[in-house]
């Protein structure tokens, strides 16, 4: 009996040495040495590994802020989700300048919801974006239009985009989006930008990607940009950051003072803003009658 | 009886409902306006030449083709450049074009003979052959629409042995070539004649499947009455019908055993795939001086009353067509330009007919919708139909995951699109198009690495 | 211009008519002479047995599918519960009691199929996954077999008497039964007047269904066959060695649940490989191991679980065996 015991416990001793020796051998035959800041760093950032700072991961962002810290810089580098408040709290250990960003968040610049832009065919083939936009031109006939197929809401993480059941185009959250450009990939038309948020949200946004002629777009959506111009007159005399480029017109929204001036002369509803815009100043003749209104600001908020 | 050939993986045999096989080619009613597209073929866009307000003659070249891969296109019929506007293509997206209102008097550019007799001596050589495709504006009409001139440029060093001439239809609905083998086989023995002159190869195999038995023993007679030839034999291969036999590298297999190597081309086995349509159209350009300026399109579907098969100006819109045949029937939801198996689902009717397009089918309500898509119960049927010898389920579920290093290794580039693998799902998973979407992404994939 | 909503997709523009519910009704009528044969062998009783299961696996996918996990599938029209509670019932003796078929109707669909995803994501084969519970659960009553006799064709009771079935025969008796040549003969294994699970019957009304599955192009052929020549191989060499221990492979093909297995469960399209080839050898394999659990194994039968072994290997399988590519030479 005691023969046993001690047979067993020789044995599986052996056998726990054995072990214990090729587990030290490979623990230190493949240690990596890592810079402990590293971690420490990434405790400090958001731990969502979004990929919005353009590198992979939480932990990259960390990596590449330590070797940034150590050429003596880390301004180039931004957590665009943390903001602010994270940059701070990061130049902060390091001892460093950071770089100050506004906060942003992603919009969807198309405003064709089913009653501004009728759908003339029937899309068939797998719901997603990226196989109808190969299928053709959209159910409106808008080329460059939304097909509310949701492509952008499976890529968001964060639960920040969900399409509107009335409009049948994606709603951006700003309060959750992280402005991490997930959506801004998926989207096979291209249609979401990450924006700065404005101040109180106020933000002016071109609600439409339309490189068509006028009359052509207008054909589709009535809620089209057509490139009339009346946006970049009334801007220029204020801040000059409406420019006209192919047929569309474009808010820098570095320039924009959310005056909201625009908004309200555009005749086709396509400049949509995050608050109630001012009448339209009297001056010179007033705009062409303003198309019948479309729930069209759906794709701002 | 012996087992007629085919190829050798996969295949599916859908309904063929040739409808219009036993109708001949009728001329279409000239329409009015043509909208004639720069860029009708794989490669570049043609450079337009004429302005707008030019009066054109037909066959007068309206378009320079720009770039080695790209095709000359000329006026289909005389007229009066309107403006160069841009068109809906079948997919709705716009693609530039020049319209032309057509003239009362339609006076051909000279040097083009209109006169109906075969001209059947050969007196090119093979570049110049090659040099008056290029000129003609080919393009395989087939549906490939690549620049024909470009194909029948054989490399230096590389050689070839066969010619083989696609007479197979194997697409359902579709009886263009089927119709042309009938009516306008002496043509096609003095187009496959000059292609093979154009190759310098002794061998030509028409392959034509065998529900054409007609076309098969007309082309057979005609063969016989027309040859010995100079440039070699040509042969009629009756084959075994199965889709997609239309497919290049199937066609070859089937033909000649030959197993085009993925990712390799046709020339790599010795051979040169050419249409029926096409090699008629090179005997036009050749002999007689006529570029690429009408095809034959099947207007056809269950609803339809008369299915017909036209010869149609390139740039007809498809509602002139459909005007031909007394209107769109009642309960059609979809119509379906090109092939049911391949062609592309139209989103308008204004559409203009290009060098490539076979056919405008009718599908009535009860087959216009894809059934509801279930589970996939991995019943197999995709990989026992798919031809490449893919596995089109794991090559679904590696698109959604997004798996793109796993979908370019099982193959999906070598996908011919042929449509057998969501023709044959029970569960009508939309197969093709997460492949598609797997193709396209890997593409750029490779782009991006090189 | 007046022009219709036009639909719009991606080619094909065609599809074939076979869905789902033709498969799986066309394995339904597959699996009746089978019925016929075990109703005409072990009498009413066996077509009640069948009934209940059937409606026990239906109203269990049912159940979950429409009121646990809430998604759209249509248990009853697709018809595959109605296929796995033919092929559990097919699997256990006609004296069940009937709330033990219920419990394994239960468990093929609740646990073996819907818990992991429903139709089509099942690792296992539903019906083998029920009779192995049933077999570990409830052992007497699953191996209490009635014996045939067409005089009792509408009568209720059936647990007066049971006995023996071929291959309890061969495993237990060993040498002496076989040398005393009291064992049923190949025209009863065949036609079926032998003891038995419902569906064992005969192994004629199973190869009739099997054969209606091959001609509607739902089953490949090297399927069966091949479960089947490694049952036979295996068995076969057994007898060669030994005549006088071990019954000859002709037998075994005939006897038990081979013939039922070998075209039903085999074939099943979601436990099998996807690749003729990767059907060859999960196959094949499987008619190995099905003998040797007959032979060297504790149970006499192992048709059922030498297939569910074989499901395990199915990834495996997949990932290995591919069908052959067109352009990378080789032969098809």
């Amino acid at each position: 009996m005691t023969a046993i015991v001690l047979y067993s416990m020789l044995t599986l001793g052996a056998v726990a040495a054995v072990f214990a020796t090729i587990l030290y051998a490979i623990a230190r035959r493949f240690a990596v040495e890592e810079d402990p800041r590293v971690a420490e760093v990434e405790e400090l950032l958001p731990g969502i590994n979004c990929g919005a700072c353009g590198f992979p991961g939480c932990s990259g962002m960390a990596a590449a802020l330590v070797g940034a810290a150590d050429e003596g810089d880390i301004s180039t580098l931004f957590c665009p989700p943390g903001g602010n408040e994270t940059m701070t709290t990061v130049g902060f250990y390091f001892g460093l300048e950071v770089r100050e960003g506004a906060p942003t968040t992603a919009v969807v610049r198309c405003g064709g919801s089913v009653g501004a832009a009728p759908h003339k065919v029937r899309y068939d083939g797998h719901t997603t974006c990226a196989v109808a936009h190969a299928t053709h031109a959209g159910e409106s006939g808008c080329p460059f239009g939304c097909f509310g197929l949701g492509d952008c809401v499976d890529a968001c993480d964060f639960d920040a985009i969900r399409i509107n059941g009335e409009t049948g185009l994606p709603e951006v959250d700003p309060e959750r989006c992280t402005s991490c450009g997930a959506c801004v990939t998926a989207c096979p038309r291209n249609l979401i930008a990450v924006v700065p948020r404005g101040r109180r949200d106020r933000r002016v946004v071109v609600n439409c990607r339309n490189c068509e002629s006028g009359a052509i777009a207008k054909k589709n959506c009535s809620v089209a940009c057509i490139a009339c111009g009346q946006c970049k007159r009334v801007c220029d005399d204020i801040v000059q950051a409406i420019t006209i480029d192919a047929n569309l017109a474009t808010i820098d929204p570095e320039k924009c003072i959310s005056c909201g001036q625009c908004v309200g002369v555009c005749p086709t509803n396509a400049i949509v803003a995050g608050f109630k815009p001012p009448p339209p100043k009297p001056r010179k003749k007033p705009a062409a009658p303003a198309a019948p209104a479309a729930p069209a600001k759906g794709g701002a908020q | 009886m012996s087992r007629l050939p085919t190829f050798a993986i996969g295949g599916i045999h859908p309904p063929e409902n040739k409808i219009t096989a036993e109708r001949p080619i009728e001329a279409l009613p000239p329409p009015a306006q043509l909208f004639v597209s720069v860029s009708q073929h794989i490669g570049k866009p043609a450079e337009p030449l004429v302005e707008r307000g030019a009066a054109v003659r037909a066959g007068q070249l309206i378009a320079r083709a720009s770039g080695f891969v790209s095709a000359n296109v000329h006026a289909p019929m005389a007229g009066t450049v309107k403006k160069i506007d841009s068109v809906p293509d079948a997919s709705g997206y716009r693609r530039p074009a020049i319209v032309i209102d057509v003239a009362g008097d339609q006076e051909w550019e000279s040097g083009i003979d209109t006169s109906p007799e075969l001209a059947a001596d050969i007196t090119a050589d093979g570049p110049g052959i090659v040099e008056a495709i290029a000129t003609g504006g080919i393009v395989g009409a087939g549906g490939a629409t690549f620049p024909t001139a470009v194909k029948f440029s054989i490399p230096e060093g590389r050689s070839v042995d066969t010619l083989i001439v696609n007479g197979v239809e194997c697409e359902p609905y579709l009886t263009a070539d089927h119709r042309l083998m009938l009516e306008e086989a002496p043509q096609l023995i003095v187009g496959t004649r000059l292609l093979m002159r154009a190759l310098g190869v002794n061998r030509a195999i028409v392959g034509v499947e065998n529900n054409k038995p007609d076309a098969i023993a007309h082309l057979s007679t005609t063969l016989e009455e027309a040859g010995p030839f100079p440039e070699g034999r040509i042969e009629v291969a009756a084959l075994k019908v199965k889709y997609p036999q239309g497919g290049e590298k199937q066609l070859i297999q089937a033909l000649t055993g030959r197993e085009v190597p993925s990712g390799k081309l046709p020339l790599d086995v010795g051979c040169v795939v050419s249409n029926v349509s096409t090699a008629i159209a090179v005997y036009h350009a050749v002999q007689k001086g006529r570029p690429f300026v009408e095809r034959i399109v099947t207007v056809t579907g269950k609803g339809l009353r008369e299915g017909r098969n036209f010869r149609v100006p390139i740039g007809t819109s498809v509602q002139a067509l459909i005007d031909a045949v007394g209107g769109v029937p009642d309960g059609t939801a979809k119509v379906v330009f090109g092939g049911p198996m391949t062609g592309k689902a139209l989103t308008g009717f204004t559409v203009p007919i290009t060098k490539g397009s076979g056919g405008v089918i009718f599908v009535d309500e009860s087959e216009a919708n894809r059934g509801h898509v279930r589970g996939c119960i991995r019943c197999s049927r995709c990989v026992t139909a798919c031809p490449m010898g893919l596995e089109p389920y794991l090559l679904e579920k590696l698109v959604n995951a997004g798996m793109w290093d796993q979908v370019e290794r099982e193959g999906v580039l070598d996908c011919i699109e042929c449509g057998a693998c969501s023709f044959s799902c029970p569960s009508n998973r939309p197969l093709l198009d997460l492949i598609r979407l797997g193709k396209a992404e890997t593409m750029a994939r490779r782009r991006a690495r090189s | 211009m007046t022009q219709p909503t036009l639909v719009v997709s991606l080619p094909p523009h065609e599809a074939s008519r076979v869905s789902v519910a033709t498969i799986m009704w066309s394995v339904v009528i597959a699996l009746i002479p089978a019925l016929i044969a075990g109703f005409l062998t072990f009498g009413i009783r066996s077509l009640v047995v069948t009934l209940v299961a059937v409606a026990a696996c239906v109203v269990t996918e049912h159940f979950v599918a429409r009121v646990l996990l809430r998604v759209e599938t249509t248990p009853v029209s697709d018809g595959s519960a109605v296929v796995t509670g033919m092929l559990l019932a097919f699997n256990v003796p006609a004296g069940i009691p009937l709330w033990q078929i219920i419990v394994g109707s239960v468990v093929a669909i609740g646990v073996a199929k819907m818990a992991f995803g429903g139709i089509g994501n099942n690792p296992f084969n539903p019906a083998l996954i029920g009779r192995a519970f049933m077999l570990a659960s409830f052992p007497v009553d699953m191996t209490t077999w009635p014996t045939p006799g067409a005089a009792r064709l509408f009568s209720w009771s059936v647990d007066a008497v049971t006995g023996p079935t071929p291959l309890s025969l061969v495993k237990e008796g060993g040498a002496d039964v076989i040398a005393s040549g009291s064992l049923p003969g190949y025209w009863d294994l065949f036609v079926g007047t032998i003891g038995g699970c419902i569906g064992e019957a005969s192994a004629l009304a199973v190869l009739i269904g099997g054969v209606f599955l091959l001609a509607r192009g739902f089953i490949v052929w090297q399927a069966p066959i091949f479960y089947l020549l490694g049952l036979a191989g295996v068995t076969g060499v057994f007898w060669l060695v030994d005549p006088a221990a071990y019954a000859d492979p002709l037998y075994h093909l005939l006897a038990g649940g081979a013939m039922l297995g070998a075209w039903f469960m085999v074939t099943d399209m979601t436990t099998s490989p996807m690749s003729t080839k990767g059907k060859v050898v999960f196959a094949f394999a499987g008619g190995v191991l099905a003998a040797v659990i007959r032979l060297v194994g504790g149970f006499p039968e192992g048709v059922s679980y030498s297939i569910l072994i074989m499901n395990a290997f199915v990834p495996v399988i997949d990932r290995h065996l591919k069908p052959r590519k067109f352009g990378y030479g080789g032969r098809s």
